[in-house]
């Protein structure tokens, strides 16, 4: 089966520096999340992806139809951004609307696809509200739903919970769980790590305009290693930090090599969470040689 | 296991239909925009009494100045009116909607040709509104059904010229607020012409101004076919301003649109 999206070696510039140098990844269907902290090129990448930018160099294709054929590929993607991109001045049901009428509705259909997506999204009671009073979280909400208001085979999320509050965050996420079992492949970019290993089947590490690390959750967290063993006083504070491979061996080993002052301290073991690995490989191409050299 | 299917490709509408669509979206956003609204309606009334009762009385004690200034505030409330267009574009770019119609199967470049469409009926309402108000302050214009058709096809052709420039200060804006801003120019604009005094009362160095700045040619055509003073060369100066300012302004927003994103 044609993969969803296949992205190979994308580069992008401006004048004053490289955002997306060399970005190359593939995703066969599901969710999945590229995590970056803020600048490290994600919506760079997904205003490549989506026809709004041109690459300078590199190739892509969207369900098999290469970026190049930009109207095509338009058929078969939506996109909600990280700034809602509804229309203040309608109502919700008229932005879903203009929405529907674009996409070759007639007026009579428009309405009740509008009516649809309403019911859906569980805005009945501000269809008829102008937008600009409506909360940040609905509102975006609403900008979701436009992005559905005919299913896409890929839906591009731009960072879709920056500034909302746990609760519309846990709603859109329930949202986006739903549409990615209905058959349509998610691409969401996110600085959340809760929120990649709450919906991604895969999650790439974009760090410098460069993927450093791909895999599930749980692999990724694998590359910084086994458990810790971290030493506190009795207040909580943290005096000592070693690490093990997880084994009962590499804990007695480890204990071995404490000295003897050490034996009033508390003992606790962690194991490494996905924070670890993320801030491990996102900080490793700026202060690798800074700790070489302390080391 | 749900079975995942892909879902057929949408089609998107045509260029026409989607222009159609975006028509009556500004529309829409036109009525809703309170503020707007009621400054295109208080402008040209409260311009026209001001002007009539204010001035009109020391500039020419006869009351004829009424039929001299008409013409003038037609064309500065036109001018301020589709100056608005600016902040209209420049909201669409600044949430990011341009972005989205951008990636939808239909020619993006429509969601401009909505704004212009609005921006030229709507105005083209407050020059009716203006005409009416200075009807019923006692002008009384002598043009032929032809001469009106003209005056209106001037003040349409001007309408249009001044939304193409707006719509591409609207694009290139990095605010709604400042797009709004540089509205004001229109709004003071016309004073630096023939709209409310004749250029040869002013300093010499403003007539030099104001007698080569687009707005007098225009003003001239409109005030020859609706009151029968002379219309000169203005006739064919103010078309060729007109005409010009919407091709290098089409020109600009043409080379500009295509990369104007929100990033």
């Amino acid at each position: 089966m044609t993969p969803a999206i296949e992205v190979d070696s994308i580069r992008k510039s401006y004048a004053s520096a490289v955002v997306l140098d060399g970005v190359s990844l593939t995703v066969p269907s599901g969710v999945y999340a590229l995590l970056g902290p803020n600048g490290a090129g994600k919506t760079t990448f997904v205003n490549v992806l989506t026809t709004l930018l041109r690459p300078d160099g590199g190739t892509a294709r969207i369900c098999g139809v290469p970026l190049s054929q930009r109207r095509t590929v338009r058929r078969l993607i939506s996109v909600t951004g990280q700034f809602a991109a509804v229309d203040e001045l309608l109502t919700v049901t008229e932005n879903l609307v203009v929405v529907a009428r674009l996409l070759g509705l007639d007026a009579a259909r428009a309405r009740s696809r509008a009516a649809e997506l309403v019911e859906a999204f569980d805005l009945g009671a501000v269809a008829h509200t102008l937008v600009r009073t409506l909360s940040g979280g609905t509102a975006r909400r609403v900008d979701l739903a436009m992005s559905l208001v005919q299913r896409p085979a890929v839906l591009f999320l731009d960072e879709p919970t920056t500034g909302l509050d746990p609760a519309s965050r846990r709603r859109l996420w329930a949202d986006v769980r739903e549409l990615a079992t209905a058959g349509t492949t998610v691409l969401l970019t996110t600085q959340y790590l809760e929120e990649a290993e709450a919906l991604a089947d895969r999650i790439g590490v974009l760090a410098g305009g460069r993927i450093v690390a791909e895999g599930t959750a749980a692999e990724l967290t694998a590359v910084v290693g086994g458990e810790e063993v971290v030493l506190t006083e009795a207040d909580g504070t943290e005096v000592r930090t070693l690490t093990t491979d997880g084994t009962v061996a590499g804990l007695a080993a480890a204990l071995d090599r404490l000295e003897p002052d050490t034996a009033a301290l508390h003992v606790q073991l962690r194991r490494p969470t996905l924070e670890d690995a993320f801030t491990a490989l996102t900080q490793h191409r700026t202060t690798s040689t800074e700790k070489e050299v302390a080391a | 296991m749900t079975t995942l299917t892909a879902p057929p490709a949408r089609r998107g509408a045509g260029a026409l239909r989607a222009a159609g669509v975006f028509v009556e979206r500004s529309l829409r956003q036109n009525l809703r925009d309170g503020e707007a609204l009621l400054m295109a309606v208080l402008l040209p009334v409260l311009l026209m009494l001001v002007f009539t009762y204010v001035f009109g009385g020391a500039i020419d004690p006869t009351g004829a100045y009424l039929s001299y200034v008409v013409p003038g505030i037609i064309l500065t409330c036109a001018g301020f009116g589709a100056s608005g267009v600016a902040v209209s574009v420049n909201r669409d770019v600044t949430t990011g909607a341009i972005n989205r119609f951008r990636t939808m199967p239909i020619a993006g470049a429509t969601v401009l040709v909505g704004h212009v469409v609005a921006s030229l009926l709507r105005n083209l309402v407050a020059t009716g509104l203006v005409i009416g108000v200075g009807v019923a302050l006692g002008f009384r214009p002598d043009a032929t059904p032809l001469e009106w058709v003209g005056a209106v096809g001037v003040v349409g052709l001007y309408i249009l010229a001044i939304t193409a420039l707006f719509a591409f200060i609207g694009l290139v804006a990095g605010s709604p607020e400042s797009a709004n801003g540089y509205g004001f120019l229109l709004l003071f604009l016309p004073y630096a012409s023939s709209a409310f005094v004749p250029v040869e009362t002013m300093p010499s160095w403003l007539r030099g101004f104001s007698e080569h700045q687009p707005i007098t040619p225009v003003i001239e055509t409109i005030r020859g076919l609706l009151t029968g003073t002379e219309i000169g060369t203005a006739g064919p100066l103010a078309l060729v301003w007109c005409v010009g300012v919407v091709l290098v302004a089409g020109l600009l927003v043409a080379l500009t649109f295509p990369r104007r994103l929100r990033r």
